[in-house]
């Protein structure tokens, strides 16, 4: 019996205290009724059944009925509930669409099975962390170790012509090693991947194609597998598609093709270009991988003295090859929503509470009335919860719509697509959140008011609100300006890191300058004559255009290449590359210089005349001169550099080629005359540039024509400005500081809010105080500035430790502020200036209020 | 004014008429209900303590049963009983309902899907 007593709390307390006692007598008369274990068994089956069913199903009709009316009462103060619905969606907003942004790029599994058990593997030299592996280093590293159940290798670098469907194009793809698919363990979706037979020299070429490139380039034809393409004029067989969510390294590759390796290709150990990646036996973890691979690196150092000096082997998880900034912008932004929720959840709180004080009279009304203190707490609380589910609702549109925006900040080297899917995960995030904060946010009031709600609430006049009320107000407003000041600070500090590194020098013009890729396929131009043709014709018809001041073409511009580095012999001792004697190489045609705005401090530009048969000459820049001749003539001296003597003809002023931001190493310009056929072929120069004085996009038609003409199947890849490639440097830097410089815009806007409506709320209460001290003699002015006083003490209480976060909060963001101290005294106090401001602000109207005061209207009332 | 919340109480719930029916002939308290609704059922619809009370509840919330005072004699009462009376309202009700029903029988018939003889 006791038993029926228990299951009798499932239902409503109101239900069970009415009908209780009656159910619990029937429930004993049936149970007398009832004789042997099979029908009393059937008696508790079928009264669980229906207490379940009874019991959900009236709360189910108290809920509704709650939310029924709290729909009319918020419809009956349409502004208050709109200001909430706002607040939410500000504060859950930005935070669903910053967390899923974070999530996928930072959290969630790489869309391959087993993800966590895929590693890159990389050579490791002094000054370089991540080098390529050379083939050599690969075979040895794929054999000798136990760890990884299959270790593949991909070559970065390989875009090809696609000639002989439609227009010929210029298509990103990668060589890759035999075993690369089976190492990712995804499988094709219509025909096969590659053989170990089609990774051998010699082999039948075969290419396996995205799901992208299928669907554009042939129409998602099934019947594809076996048709024959042409790839940099040379003959391969689509063997197999890839399924659409496969994007490997990057969403930008288009094919795959084998290696094909020949036994040449593992001699030569400091020619670095595949990068390693492997799938760990289950059991193996990481630190054994690397380990393992330290030992095998150790081996081979002793193997090969000479190439292998200092060359390690390391290991990275496939997940965690984000830069260390991309990880630190996203975490800041991250931060940066987080103190907007607690804004938008502080000033939620206190409207709430402000409601609660402002209904007390109603409430207390409605308790006199019969209605009991719970049933008063569910209604506040499931107006809390309407509220918070439209906000909630309204958020999560706003995040979808403003996620394709922030797309640019999910970086480009994860194989992941380019902005994050709306999905299940995302939704179910939005919602718990929005549950948090409507129960730690209309709780607190909620209790709060039905507590308060009494008989006293009747007396006319009563005074609502204690002073317990207004410090847990206060303490709110408090907060809201202190992350309204980290906010501040954080946004300035980044304004002037984006400021700082906008203005850096590049080292060469950006105004005028258009840059058209146009990539020679292999062997068709193995030949240098062949390729100096090519140059030659297009630039003289180039530069015959009007406005046209200069064109040439080179290896890789700055900024969109940081590889190609070669190591530096002077004086014919050997430099190693293990102690950074390096340079960036890249062969150039004569009026590069100019063309580009880089000056020519000393000596001459290459030439035409400079060609295999003379002298090999090379042009370096200013940081080359000062690191091997520092107090000597440059202009003749000799160093090795490119399997070749060169003797220094010119020097320049130094360009930033690894970008605005990173260091770069000195550069060396070869004549691309000086070099024999078949040799360094992925540096023979494929990008345009052409200087105008005109804007340089009007000559784009007449480029087409003129490539057109110099080679019909020569396609042109990309056109960029060189203000388009500077700008690319710090875009998702500026991306982040305008998504920041929103969050703080809307803080401080609500933190101003804040300040208003708490003070606006107590000159209300306090009205008939000020009447009467204004009766007692008080002047408005002193009136006025208690008022002041009270807004600016709200303003320095919350000021002074936001300031501390403040420095907190840039120490941590230290590696993005670009050489910017995160002490900086201006940003700090151009953040104090404008919280007082607002502070100032938020204030004034309620100082106002308080002085119109009428003393004889307060004292009538008294 | 009690026949304009009719319409929107109609189609009864099944349970709601029955409890209502038991009613007519004397006030009676919540397990008379059950027994007296299984009765007339000839034992097809045995109302659980939950959906009677629940019904109870919504019927009293709407005006068509009141609780009663008058009880019976001390020997044949339980005190933790309450007694529950049909108003005029519930019996307007009632008969509403009855009617709805008798015209969808005739609506039946016509149609030759129910039988001809009363």
């Amino acid at each position: 019996m006791n038993y029926y007593r228990l299951l009798l709390h499932l239902y409503p307390s109101s239900f069970r205290m009415q009908y209780g006692d009656e159910m619990s007598a029937i429930f004993a008369l049936k149970l007398q009724q009832s004789s042997g274990f099979a029908s009393r068994y059937g008696l508790w089956l079928s009264t669980f059944i229906e207490v379940f069913g009874n019991a959900a199903a009236l709360h189910w009709e108290i809920a509704r009925r709650d939310l029924y009316y709290s729909a009319r009462s918020l419809l009956r103060s349409p502004g208050f509930a709109a200001t909430a619905v706002l607040l939410v969606t500000i504060g859950i907003g930005a935070n669903v669409a910053i967390f899923t942004l974070a999530d996928f790029v930072l959290v969630r599994p790489l869309p391959f099975p087993e993800p966590e058990r895929l590693m890159k593997v990389w050579e490791k030299h002094p000054g370089y962390s991540m080098m390529e592996l050379s083939p050599a280093s690969y075979r040895d590293a794929k054999t000798a170790n136990t760890s990884f159940a299959s270790l593949a290798a991909y070559d970065e670098f390989n875009s090809m012509n696609l000639v002989g469907e439609g227009e010929p194009r210029r298509i990103d793809g990668i060589s890759v090693t035999a075993n690369l698919f089976p190492t990712l363990k995804k499988p094709a979706l219509i025909g096969r991947y590659f053989h170990e037979e089609d990774d051998r020299a010699g082999a039948p070429g075969t290419v396996v194609l995205s799901y992208a490139l299928w669907q554009t380039q042939f129409g998602g034809d099934r019947n594809v597998l076996g048709k024959a393409v042409s790839l940099d004029n040379q003959p391969y067989t689509v063997i197999g598609v890839m399924p659409p969510d496969f994007r490997f390294p990057t969403r930008e590759t288009q094919f795959w093709i084998p290696f094909r390796f020949k036994e040449d290709d593992y001699q030569d150990r400091n020619n670095n270009y595949l990068v390693g990646i492997g799938r760990l036996k289950p059991g193996v973890s990481l630190a054994q991988a690397r380990s393992e691979l330290l030992l095998i690196a150790a081996r081979l150092r002793k193997q090969y003295p000479k190439e292998n000096e200092s060359v390690d082997l390391s290991v990275i998880a496939l997940r965690d090859e984000l830069s260390p900034q991309s990880r630190l912008l996203l975490k800041g932004l991250c931060g940066a929503a987080l103190c907007v929720l607690i804004i938008a959840c502080a000033n939620l709180a206190n409207l709430l509470l402000a409601r609660s004080l402002a209904r007390q009279r109603e409430l207390s009304i409605r308790l006199s009335l019969g209605a009991n203190r719970r049933m008063l707490l569910r209604h506040i609380l499931s107006e809390s919860l309407l509220l918070g589910l439209a906000g909630g609702a309204s958020a999560t549109a706003v995040a979808v719509a403003t996620l394709p925006l922030l797309g640019r900040l999910v970086p480009d080297g994860l194989p992941i697509q380019k902005v994050p899917p709306v999905d299940l995960q995302m939704l179910l995030f939005a919602l718990g959140l929005t549950l948090i904060t409507v129960i730690a946010f209309g709780v607190a009031p909620a209790m709060r008011a039905s507590r308060n709600a009494g008989l006293s609430g009747l007396r006319v006049g009563v005074r609502t609100g204690g002073s317990g009320s207004h410090r847990a107000r206060a303490a709110l407003v408090i907060v809201e300006v202190m992350a309204s000041v980290v906010l501040l600070v954080s946004s300035g500090l980044l304004i002037r890191a984006l400021w700082k590194v906008q203005s850096t020098e590049p080292g060469f013009r950006t105004d005028n300058i258009l840059a058209v890729r146009t990539e020679l396929p292999f062997p068709k131009y193995d030949e240098v004559s062949l390729r100096g043709q090519f140059y030659s014709k297009v630039l003289a018809d180039i530069r015959r255009q009007p406005g046209v001041t200069d064109a040439a073409y080179i290896t890789a511009l700055p900024m969109t290449w940081g590889g190609g580095i070669w190591a530096v012999l002077v004086d014919g001792t050997s430099q190693l590359r293990a102690e950074g004697h390096v340079a960036s190489m890249r062969f150039v045609t004569p009026g590069l210089f100019s063309t580009l705005g880089i000056p020519l401090t000393l000596g001459r530009d290459v030439s035409e005349t400079d060609t295999a048969e003379r002298p090999y000459v090379a042009v370096v820049s200013e940081s080359f001169v000062r690191r091997y001749w520092p107090n000597r003539q440059p202009i003749g001296q000799h160093f090795n550099f490119a399997l070749h003597d060169r003797e220094v003809v010119g020097v320049v002023g130094d360009v930033r080629v690894r970008g605005l931001e990173r260091a770069s190493e000195p550069q060396v310009y070869l004549s691309y005359k000086q070099v024999s056929d078949g040799w360094f072929e992925g540096y023979a120069p494929k990008d345009l540039v052409i200087h105008s004085s005109q804007p340089p996009e009007q000559l784009l038609p007449a480029i087409r024509q003129i490539i057109q003409s110099a080679d019909p199947e020569q396609p042109i890849s990309t056109v960029r400005t060189m203000t388009d490639i500077v700008a690319g440097e710090t875009e998702s830097r500026s991306l982040q500081m305008r998504v920041l410089v929103v969050f703080t815009a809307v803080a401080i806007l609500l933190a101003g809010l804040g300040i208003y409506g708490l003070l606006s709320f107590a000159v209300a209460m306090r009205h008939q105080e000020f009447g009467i001290r204004m009766a007692l003699g008080a002047g408005h002015g002193a009136i006025f500035k208690m008022v002041l006083g009270q807004g600016a003490a709200l303003a320095v209480a919350g000021l002074l430790p936001g300031l501390a976060a403040a420095y907190l909060a840039a120490r941590l963001l230290q590696s993005l502020l670009a050489g910017v101290r995160p002490a900086d005294g201006l940003t700090f106090m151009a953040a104090a200036a404008v919280c007082l401001i607002t502070a100032l602000l938020g204030t004034l109207v309620p100082a106002l209020r308080a002085v119109r005061a009428d003393p004889a209207a307060v004292m009538r009332a008294e | 004014m009690a026949d304009d919340r009719i319409p929107s109480l109609l189609p009864l719930q099944p349970t709601t008429l029955h409890i209502l029916l038991s009613l007519t002939d004397e006030d009676r308290h919540g397990y008379a209900i059950i027994l007296e609704v299984a009765r007339r059922t000839q034992g097809e619809l045995k109302l659980s303590a939950g959906t009677l009370y629940r019904s109870i509840q919504r019927m009293l919330e709407a005006g068509m049963v009141i609780e009663t005072r008058t009880r019976p004699a001390p020997e044949m009462d339980d005190e933790r009983r309450r007694y529950y009376r049909i108003t005029p309202f519930g019996r307007a009700v009632a008969e509403a309902e009855a009617a709805r029903l008798r015209d969808l029988l005739k609506m039946a018939r016509l149609c030759g899907v129910a039988p001809r003889t009363t």
